[in-house]
């Protein structure tokens, strides 16, 4: 009864009210705790439920590339990471080494996960269209003692690096094949019950890379205790229930396929689905309709590309059961609120959050007027403020309404980043005058809702992934024919951003566009289709300030026809 | 133009958004995305090329007949016949 459905009370009903009363001590009691003392993330997911006489209910139901569906009960969930975590012990996989996974939206995936946890290692997740130089970059910081991938990835990906990980003791090859164990037969050979690590809510948990704009990734680290901010934030920004149906549409590299695509639903006790196949208009609305999804939190990048499929493919599909939309990754344009309205007949609901915070901050609420490309307000238990960062490092907090400032946090809620893994410094300098510095800008409003304005930085946003400029430069520059090369984000009406590259060549070489393709080439395989640029641009030179320094800022106004601002540590382009 | 003219037109297309990938072996029936482990921008972007080297105004709607080489050249000879 999709009335009844949309009728039911919001988790999160007058704003103001629950802010006042919420505290993270309170929120923290919606988990049980491990039997004897502790906290993991795995047995709050799955083995509670068991315990609690849950088990039968439909955790996971997985869609393959063909349509097959496939069921997970909560008790299958609770043995198979079991097995898994029995199988990490085995191989020598102790509490505290990192396991990463390179892998599609599989079983294997979810499995993986819960069982690197209960095992009380800490997972890193990659994504899978990162090419091998992204790879080798996030593992040698890491360390991973192990990988879960397939041979076809395996293959493609990490054999040709496979000499420069000499940490990497384990390949687990989901399906088998060679050159690692085979997944199958390692959880066959593994009991189905297991000592879970009794971790405590500050241990690690799990290991996020994100990009800056210089330097190599940033390994943000998270803990088990984040799962209480998991839980409360999917409670009132996707208003989510032990009886929804949830999809969230997130690769599983990014922060939101973990947060939100794996822990969030499983705490709460839903049913979530998980779709093997990439983006398809169609497709997406016939999952919408068959599995009866309530909840659905999906990126802007999609929803504009379901609005470029046209009104009409919808009005073919039956999307009545559909309570909540939600939206992350990037700003969503007032016109894809507004096209959720009228064509979907629910409104979209945009929030913002980044890999450093974990969970979901700041968000509009199915008890809110929504306005339309507004973030919304922050999360109950959040306190957000709008600084500007002075010469001095200080910061100080903007009062008026409307002006634009960094968006910070007050730190201390349950899933913030405890640091960058080996980058003390970089930690640091995240943090002004208490406040956690997003990078961010915002504006907000007299209301209180926050505005999204742009980035502090070079950092280049595209289909809601965050890329450093620098890593991508990197892999230009050791083309023999770049002598230097400078990346930015163009505007694109889909993805937000669009990866472009200005490259300067060495004496000898001519600007060809069979040389262009080479480079676009080599970049492509080394850093894979999602971080590699899509456009190069030949340049006699780039623009550099005194200390040599490539002035993206610069080549970014020139190529939008915009304000070239202070140039006054420009450096003749010669 | 021959069928076999076209599958050029599409693969030189497509190898111009992914040149990485060229040379690699083609599967005429299986999609660009699962053999070549390609993105939605890339498809995007070879769609874009695809409309650009033929002239043709192809239709959101029409995506999902490009997806595999054969596809794409049995979607380029419908457009082609009913033109002509």
């Amino acid at each position: 009864m999709p009335e009844q459905l949309d009728q039911r009370r919001p988790n999160l009903g007058d704003y103001e009210d629950v802010c006042r009363k919420f505290s993270w001590e309170r929120a923290a009691k919606a988990l049980a705790g491990l039997p004897g003392g502790g906290l993991n993330i795995a047995f709050e997911a799955t083995d509670r439920h068991v315990v609690e006489g849950r088990g039968d209910r439909i955790a996971l139901r997985w869609i393959a590339q063909d349509k097959a569906t496939r069921e997970f009960r909560y008790r299958d969930l609770a043995t198979g990471s079991a097995r898994f975590c029995n199988a990490l012990d085995k191989l020598g996989i102790d509490p505290g080494d990192r396991v990463f996974t390179l892998l599609g939206r599989v079983p294997a995936l979810y499995i993986a996960a819960l069982g690197v946890w209960k095992r009380g290692a800490v997972l890193s997740p990659l994504f899978s269209a990162f090419g091998p130089e992204p790879i080798k970059a996030r593992m040698t910081i890491a360390e991973p003692k192990a990988l879960v991938t397939t041979h076809r990835l395996f293959e493609r990906k990490v054999k040709p690096i496979l000499g420069e990980l000499p940490f990497l003791k384990t390949v687990i090859l989901v399906g088998g094949g060679e050159g690692g164990e085979d997944l199958d037969e390692l959880l066959a050979d593994a009991p189905d019950t297991c000592d879970i690590a009794a971790t405590r809510p500050d241990d690690l948990a799990i290991l996020h890379f994100t990009s800056g704009t210089t330097g190599r990734p940033k390994g943000a680290m998270h803990v088990h205790g984040a799962a209480v901010a998991h839980r409360a934030t999917a409670e009132f920004a996707l208003d989510l229930k032990a009886d929804d149906v949830f999809w969230c549409t997130a690769d599983p590299g990014w922060v939101t396929g973990t947060s939100y695509g794996i822990i969030a639903p499983l705490l709460i006790g839903c049913t979530m689905i998980s779709d093997e196949e990439e983006f398809d208009a169609g497709r997406w609305y016939e999952n919408l309709e068959r599995e009866k999804v309530t909840v659905w939190y999906t990126a802007p990048t999609a929803i504009r590309m379901l609005m470029k499929a046209g009104s009409e493919l919808p009005k073919r599909y039956d999307l009545s059961r559909l309570r909540l939309i939600a939206s992350v990754g990037e700003p969503l344009n007032p016109q894809a609120v507004v096209w959720g309205r009228e064509v979907l007949d629910r409104p979209i609901h945009d929030n913002w959050w980044q890999t450093e915070t974990g969970g979901i901050m700041v968000s509009n609420y199915r008890s809110m007027p929504i306005r339309p490309g507004s973030m919304g307000r922050p999360v109950p238990g959040i306190e957000a403020g709008v600084v500007h960062r002075e010469e001095d490092g200080s910061v100080t907090e903007i009062g008026t309404a409307d002006e634009e400032g960094e968006l910070a946090l007050r730190p201390g809620w349950p899933s913030m980043f405890r640091g960058y893994l080996h980058e003390e410094e970089r930690y640091r300098k995240t943090f002004a005058g208490g406040w956690y510095l997003s990078g961010d800008i915002v504006k907000r409003d007299a209301d209180g809702y926050f505005w999204f304005v742009g980035r502090a930085d070079d950092v280049i946003k595209s289909a809601g992934h965050l890329i450093g400029p620098f890593e991508v430069e990197s892999v230009l520059i050791e083309h023999p024919a770049v002598a230097e090369a400078g990346v930015i984000g163009t505007p694109d009406p889909v993805v937000m951003e669009v990866v472009k590259a200005f490259v300067g060549l060495n004496r000898g070489f001519e600007p060809t566009e069979e040389l262009r393709k080479e480079i676009l080439a080599h970049a492509r395989k080394r850093l894979g289709p999602a971080v590699a640029p899509r456009e190069i641009d030949f340049r006699d030179s780039l623009p550099k300030t005194r200390s040599g320094k490539i002035m993206r800022r610069l080549l970014k106004a020139r190529e939008l026809g915009l304000p070239e601002g202070d140039i006054s540590t420009l450096e003749s382009e010669k | 133009m021959t069928d076999a003219d076209l599958m050029d037109t599409v693969m030189t297309t497509f190898f111009s958004v992914a040149p990485d990938l060229e040379g690699e072996p083609v599967e005429p029936e299986e999609t660009f995305r699962k053999q070549f482990e390609i993105d939605s921008m890339d498809f995007l972007n070879f769609i874009i090329g695809l409309s650009k080297t033929t002239g043709l105004e192809i239709p959101e709607k029409d995506y999902p007949s490009l997806q595999t080489p054969n596809g794409a050249v049995a979607y380029l000879r419908a457009r082609w016949d009913k033109a002509v």
